[in-house]
């Protein structure tokens, strides 16, 4: 016979503590007792903390969906390569300046965060400006590798390599222009101090999911550069 | 992500607090962030799609049946026409239909109340997802009234020749807009993906664990797991096809390819990179189409059977087998492109052993039904439904999934019946089931049972009337695709000259079945405003949708927040005073004989 119900188990209810954030207890295996449900943003008893999760699931399931999408042209990429009329390019040498300017942003996001953390707000903002200036001088550095590209006579349609070139760093850099209005939207919520532990809390989730975003786009940039120009 | 911080901080402090609806029109049922209010304008995007999609069968149908006459109005149905309609049929019923009113109209109103939620998680990103779709519907009707009107490369676009504007009429600006629209139409899916995983994994009332969830919960998870990996590939190959076509690339374009006398500038792309790409999305969209129906009619037979879910786990657990086997099947759509025997032999594999856990649901599905005292109501009739055509149209899936065979027949109406039963048919039953059951909680009103009897069987029949016989069709080798068989009265093609009584038939039930489906939208639309009033449980089933008032107020629970204390499908627990124990209902403090009855066997009363 195989389980049909799955669980008629006698259930006590609990008495519910005055839980702050925390989610309710989950008592073990599925099924058993009322405490098994998440409860998100939203918390029942009293005053209402804000909880950070529902938007750090969010964001891992929208770099899941990301990755997809790099995922396919990556195997695009790959599939195409193994054909004919496949010269790969010369690698731009501000490529190199690129990633060290992408890789330097993601290590002043940390340490913002990390500040942040320790509840220092000016440290926060000091590293925080960099980290946007870095991120745009990676744009502009990509923006001039295209011009050097182009200046060489290398255009979209010009072979199948130059059109993955163009249309992974276009893309890399529509997702990474997103990451940008995200910093400048964290700096903008550092003009004005909130009281509110709710307002803090918030702030504090989105420099969390902002910056797993940033990271995301710096591994995924390595990951590209890898391709496009050591796999071949 | 900002706006949807906002809504939180919308939030009162007090412990129960109720939602005010807004006020103004266009707040309430317009740019509503209401998951009900998005849910129903899912379902009026679907209605409006389908009759649509619907209309064009028809035109195919006639064409097919009397290709030279002149029919008022439309004049004669030229070949590129009838491509065109082809293109666009199945574009729209795929895309605007099976996708979204299962997971974008149900799943949107009932996955938040069923887990005991006062919305989505996300509403306003729920609301985005709706107007994105909904501006990529208007991309695709608009195909039609451009210079050539909508392409005819069929729904599946293979390239070389849907990358190349001259390549036939309907290529050039109308498949530009094909493919812009499906392009914001998998940005609208994802959205809405994001929102039910993130909703379902946060938003739970107390005690509803994972294994305690309805089916369609599983089912609408599962879905928007697959259209969050599924959609982004699509995305992307559709970003490539667009360069081709409009930048100059050549991603799927080979060298020399030699159009209208004219040798085309590309080289040194592969159009069998397209059908990987596509059929990677494609296969696991068969299953966002069908999973949701799966969940409704497995929810729906337990409901008026009055009995448990048979094999809850088991079902949970196929859900997720069909969902994974999914992405690894494909190939199977590749057979005839010239595929290695190794790799055919390896998705045949992979795709045959989809019928296990396929099996392992209809057969719960029977487990479900064995003995019971069914309550023959409209909604369990399309379950029913659902089960039948799932089987029927699975098994020939069995025939296609072996190389040796679907060779022959992959280009034939064979493949016509198969997935039009199992995906199109089926999937449609389940949409009917659910409408008809969930209608009373939708809008208070009981649906006309009369009617949707009549309904559903001149539906039932009129649907194997039309793909049976396609299968015959198939076998005597039909080929698909195909604008007209006779010219002038004259057939082109003798062997299929004996098949011309059929090919009427399916067009008279084809006829027939189209012509009562306003028989459902006037019983919708009658049951609206002069239905029987349904009361909060009209079914008298057991999970949470059905402990609210119907319809549900805007913060859904009325301000209170539900609590679980048991499974989804508790029906004739021995001992219990009705034959369904709600999942909101405390066992009672002290009672004697529950001890007894434990998980498992709640039906019989079975004593370990």
């Amino acid at each position: 016979m195989v389980t049909t119900v799955t669980s008629t188990e006698r259930v006590k209810q609990k008495t519910r503590v005055g839980v702050g954030g925390t989610p309710p207890g989950r008592n073990g295996r599925n099924g058993k007792g009322p405490g098994g449900g998440g409860d998100g943003g939203k918390k029942r008893d009293g005053a209402q903390r804000f909880s950070p999760k529902p938007y750090r699931v969010t964001l891992w399931i929208l770099i899941a969906a990301i990755f997809m999408m790099f995922a396919a042209m990556i195997a695009a990429y790959v599939n195409l390569s193994q054909g004919e009329k496949w010269p790969p390019l010369k690698t731009p040498r501000l490529l190199w300046l690129s990633t060290g300017l992408i890789l330097a942003s993601s290590l002043t996001f940390e340490a913002a965060r990390r500040s942040l953390k320790a509840g220092s707000d000016k440290g926060y903002v000091r590293w925080l400006l960099p980290t946007l200036l870095f991120g745009l001088g990676f744009l502009a550095s990509q923006v001039f590798a295209w011009r050097e590209l182009v200046a060489q006579g290398v255009y979209l349609a010009t072979n199948n390599h130059s059109s993955f070139f163009y249309l992974l760093t276009g893309a890399h850099a529509v997702h990474l222009v997103v990451g940008i209005l995200a910093l400048v939207y964290l700096l903008l919520r550092t003009r004005r101090r909130r009281a509110e532990t709710n307002a803090e809390l918030r702030r504090r989730a989105a420099a969390g999911v902002v910056s797993v975003y940033w990271h995301f786009m710096d591994g995924l940039w390595l990951l590209l550069f890898l391709l496009l120009f050591v796999w071949k | 992500m900002a706006d949807e911080m906002t809504v939180h901080e919308a939030h009162g402090a007090e412990a129960v607090h109720r939602h005010e609806p807004p006020k103004s029109f266009i707040r309430k049922y317009i740019f509503s962030l209401d998951h009900k209010v998005i849910g129903v304008q899912y379902l009026t995007l679907a209605l409006v799609a389908v009759f649509v999609g619907m209309v064009l069968s028809i035109l195919m149908r006639m064409s097919l049946t009397w290709p030279d006459m002149d029919w008022p109005i439309i004049g004669t149905i030229k070949p590129d026409q009838y491509l065109s309609f082809l293109t666009i049929h199945g574009t729209m019923m795929v895309f605007f239909v099976l996708t979204t009113a299962p997971q974008g109209g149900f799943g949107n109103y009932f996955l938040p109340i069923q887990i005991g939620a006062e919305d989505m998680a996300f509403p306003v990103l729920n609301m985005l997802s709706f107007w994105v779709t909904l501006v990529g519907f208007v991309f695709l009707v608009a195909s039609f009234f451009v210079y050539e009107g909508a392409p005819i490369g069929g729904w599946t676009a293979y390239p070389p020749l849907s990358a190349i504007p001259s390549a036939g009429p309907g290529q050039g600006a109308g498949m530009n807009l094909w493919i812009i629209s499906i392009a914001i139409f998998c940005v609208g899916s994802l959205l809405g993906a994001l929102n039910f995983i993130t909703t379902l994994i946060n938003m739970r009332a107390r005690g509803m664990s994972l294994m305690r969830m309805p089916l369609t919960c599983w089912a609408w998870f599962t879905t928007a797991v697959l259209a969050l990996l599924a959609f982004p590939v699509l995305l992307a190959a559709g970003v490539l096809l667009y360069l081709d076509r409009n930048a100059g690339t050549s991603f799927f374009v080979p060298a020399g390819l030699f159009i209208k006398d004219i040798v085309q500038p590309h080289s040194g792309g592969s159009p069998i990179l397209w059908q990987h790409l596509f059929w990677f999305f494609g296969h696991p969209e068969v299953y966002i189409a069908i999973l949701p129906g799966m969940g409704a009619t497995s929810h729906i037979l337990s409901t008026f059977a009055r009995k448990p879910v048979f094999g809850y786990r088991a079902m949970v657990f196929a859900i997720f087998a069909i969902g994974l086997l999914g992405f690894f099947v494909w190939g199977h759509h590749m057979f005839i492109s010239g595929m290695s025997p190794y790799s055919a032999m390896a998705f045949s594999i992979l795709t045959l052993s989809i019928g296990v856990p396929s099996a392992v649901k209809t057969f719960n599905w029977l487990g479900t039904l064995w003995g019971a005292k069914i309550r023959f109501t409209t909604p369990m009739l399309f379950a029913l439904g659902f089960v039948s055509l799932f089987v029927a149209g699975g098994i020939t899936g069995l025939v296609l999934g072996q190389t040796g065979l679907d060779l022959p027949m992959h280009d034939t109406y064979f493949v016509l019946g198969h997935f039009h039963l199992v995906m199109g048919v089926a999937a449609i039953f389940g949409m009917f089931a659910g409408i008809y059951f969930w209608f009373p909680k939708m809008f208070g009103r009981m649906m006309s049972e009369r009617l949707g009897r009549i309904h559903f069987w001149i539906t039932f029949i009129g649907v194997y009337s039309i793909f049976i016989p396609m299968h015959i069709m198939g076998i005597v080798g039909m080929p698909r695709r195909y604008s007209r068989f006779a010219e002038n009265g004259q057939q082109i093609y003798g062997f299929l000259e004996s098949l011309h009584p059929l090919v009427l038939f399916v067009t008279v039930a084809a006829v027939i079945t189209f012509f009562i489906q306003f028989l459902f939208l006037f019983n919708l639309l009658w049951s609206l405003f002069k239905g029987k009033k349904a009361g909060n449980n009209p079914w008298e089933a057991t999970t949470l949708e059905w402990d609210t008032t119907s319809p549900p107020p805007h913060d859904n629970f009325a301000g209170v927040h539900p609590v679980v204390y048991r499974g989804a499908y508790e029906f004739a627990v021995p001992g219990a005073p009705n034959d369904y124990i709600m999942q909101t209902e405390p066992d009672p403090a002290g009672g004697s004989s529950s001890s007894e009855v434990t998980s498992g066997n709640g039906h019989d009363g079975h004593k370990h």
